[in-house]
């Protein structure tokens, strides 16, 4: 399931690096460089990081199956409903684009069926269930098969008892399905509420970008929210922010650390301490309620 | 049907029907004959004359309404006389006090809430405001709240439930505001908090869009039993000029993204997202304030009364099972990732 990146590193001998004026272009899978020093990173070192620049420690986006493997015990991730997948509810057409024909441009680029990845698995042990967004299907944005995946996960862990952990990467909702897409901010609000009502926690993780209808849903609702360093975390976005108020925005506004300073949040974790962060609160959590027994 | 159309009558005689919307200029010119015709004497042909006049353009606008798209939808719905809130209000509750501010920093006005009397019970409004001077849509912000609004909203919604009064919201905004301080103050955790707390509420919700329902800020209003709205309204996901900036770059295309995300009132309730529409009077609401509140009013009752007949806990249920069910999507044939 997850791309066996040592073999395919292995038979790619040396790295190439080609000189093009004035850009260099690296082939794929090599050599990647970091947007934030510049540093250029062999592909299998920062891979080795867990997608870490090794230098200024930009985290790199990863894909969801990547961050399940990193999050949770191994082998122990079992996913559901793989298969639900986006039904166009508007038929949307208009120029330059045609939705259902761009869903399967990006099925088959990414090699999934939508923006994000369900099912449940253990941490040290301790079972929970987790709905993992991945930011290249469309921009991780929320449909109709997002949401209904988001809330499936939730009612999953409703049904057998255990927490939740969301991981948003989002641009937001998904303007190809308009009000369907609106609406499902409102679904998995109200099963969060449910998940509430269960006494059962929900842990949401903010990782680059979260932004949009997702972060003014179940992103903020979360009983613990912890982001990874340097993410991206607003509402409007800095492009709709800095046109609309004629201003240019401030370095780091608007940013994971920024929304820590503000109280928005309770965490900023790197990625390398993310794991036992998760256990601990697991363990904390699977305590609570228990004292009066 | 027949006193509609005297009412419609009388709106032309005093010059109260405006067509100024570019869509409505093959109208213009009716218009100006039938005051012409008022103008000349008063003889019996020519009073035939203007009689017939008045019936063929309000037979023209009717038909012109009927078949608006959903650009033109949009045009309405921000139409500089539409009735705001504070119109509804006023015109449908013999008495109103507002209350104000969200008990931590500030009183946002583009919230407008407060206890009403309607039709003799007790609702608690939460509404959206614009603004119709320049001076009012600032002191307003145009009808997009700040977290503060949102917070305050909350704060009555809490208060209508613990007092078991119904909650009515009038939704009419462009959006929450995006600006760098409400990112700041936690707008997306304040609109976030407001979808949880509708989803849950203890007391029947009924929220209209009565203009504008654009985005997260009128969605952190509208989670209710009975989503209603006024025919010639709009709720879309995002503005359609920033629906178009976000897919093509490009904000001239906003007419033809708000065509493709189908916004318009008639679209919405085909897809059985709301529940009903509220008819405006002819040629929409801007032209008669008295009769689209009189409309309004008529089926908030009802609505209202419906829910009534439920228990908290049926009435729960019924809105966890409506949201739920919307989005429909497709089983694909798995694929395998690589």
């Amino acid at each position: 399931m997850v791309p066996d990146v040592a073999v395919e590193v292995a038979e790619q001998t040396e790295a190439i690096v080609e000189v093009q004026r004035p850009r260099i272009i690296f082939p794929k899978n090599i050599a990647v460089k970091c947007p934030q020093c510049r540093e250029i990173l062999y592909e299998r070192d920062c891979r080795r990081n867990l997608k870490v620049c090794p230098r200024c420690g930009y985290h790199f986006k990863l894909t969801a199956y990547e961050r399940i493997e990193m999050l949770t015990d191994a082998g122990s991730f079992v996913e559901v409903d793989s298969d639900i997948a986006s039904a166009d509810p508007l038929h949307f057409v208009s120029q330059a684009q045609i939705y259902q024909e761009k869903l399967a441009k990006e099925q088959q680029k990414v090699s999934l069926n939508e923006a994000v990845v369900i099912g449940h698995a253990t941490i040290e042990n301790l079972p929970l269930a987790l709905a993992i967004m991945d930011f290249r299907f469309i921009g991780g944005s929320m449909g109709a098969a997002v949401g209904e995946k988001i809330t499936r996960c939730i009612e999953l862990a409703i049904e057998w008892h255990i927490p939740v952990l969301i991981a948003s990467a989002s641009g937001g909702a998904r303007m190809q399905e308009g009000i369907y897409s609106l609406m499902q901010m409102a679904k998995t609000s109200a099963a969060l509420s449910r998940l509430g009502e269960a006494r059962l926690p929900f842990f949401s993780l903010l990782t680059d970008p979260t932004t949009g209808g997702v972060t003014a849903s179940f992103a903020m609702l979360g009983d613990v929210i912890i982001a990874e360093p340097g993410a991206l975390v607003c509402f409007a976005g800095p492009r709709v922010i800095e046109q609309f108020m004629h201003v240019q925005l401030p370095k780091g506004a608007v940013t994971a650390e920024f929304v820590y300073q503000h109280g928005l949040i309770d965490a900023v974790v790197p990625r390398h301490e993310l794991r036992q962060t998760l256990a601990r609160m697991l363990r904390l959590y699977a305590q609570a309620g228990t004292w009066q027994e | 049907m027949e006193q509609r159309n005297t009412k419609f009558l009388l709106e032309i005689r005093s010059k109260k029907v405006s067509y100024d919307l570019d869509f409505e200029q093959e109208l213009v010119a009716a218009a100006e004959k039938i005051r012409e015709l008022q103008q000349e004497g008063n003889d019996g042909a020519s009073q035939q004359q203007l009689e017939r006049a008045i019936h063929d353009l309000h037979a023209r606008t009717k038909e012109l309404y009927a078949h608006l798209t959903s650009w033109q939808t949009v045009q309405v719905a921000r139409h500089k006389e539409r009735p705001y809130a504070a119109d509804y209000i006023s015109l449908m509750c013999y008495d109103f006090m507002e209350l104000h501010g969200d008990r931590a920093f500030a009183d946002d006005h583009a919230i407008l809430a407060g206890l009403g009397k309607l039709a003799g019970n007790t609702v608690m409004f939460v509404c959206q405001q614009k603004g119709r001077s320049m001076q009012e849509k600032q002191y307003h912000n145009y009808g997009m709240p700040h977290p503060e609004g949102y917070r305050k909203a909350y704060r009555l919604m809490s208060l209508a439930e613990k007092f078991n009064i119904p909650l009515v919201c009038l939704i009419d905004t462009p959006g929450a505001f995006p600006g760098l301080e409400d990112e700041e103050r936690g707008q997306a955790g304040a609109i976030a908090a407001n979808l949880l707390l509708m989803s849950r509420l203890r007391v029947p919700i009924v929220s209209v869009v009565i203009g504008e329902g654009g985005s997260g800020g009128a969605l952190a209003l509208s989670v209710a039993d009975r989503l209603l709205m006024l025919e010639h309204s709009v709720y879309t996901v995002a503005a359609p000029e920033a629906a178009a900036s976000i897919l093509w770059r490009d904000k001239s295309y906003a007419s033809a993204a708000a065509d493709a995300m189908r916004i318009s009132a008639r679209e919405l309730l085909g897809m059985n997202i709301i529940d009903e529409l509220v008819p405006e009077p002819t040629g929409g609401a801007h032209n008669n304030h008295c009769l689209a509140a009189g409309y309004l009013k008529e089926v908030l009752l009802k609505h209202l009364d419906e829910l009534e007949r439920y228990t908290v806990d049926e009435l729960l249920e019924k809105r966890y099972q409506k949201y739920r069910a919307i989005g429909a999507f497709v089983r694909a044939e798995a694929l395998v990732a690589s």
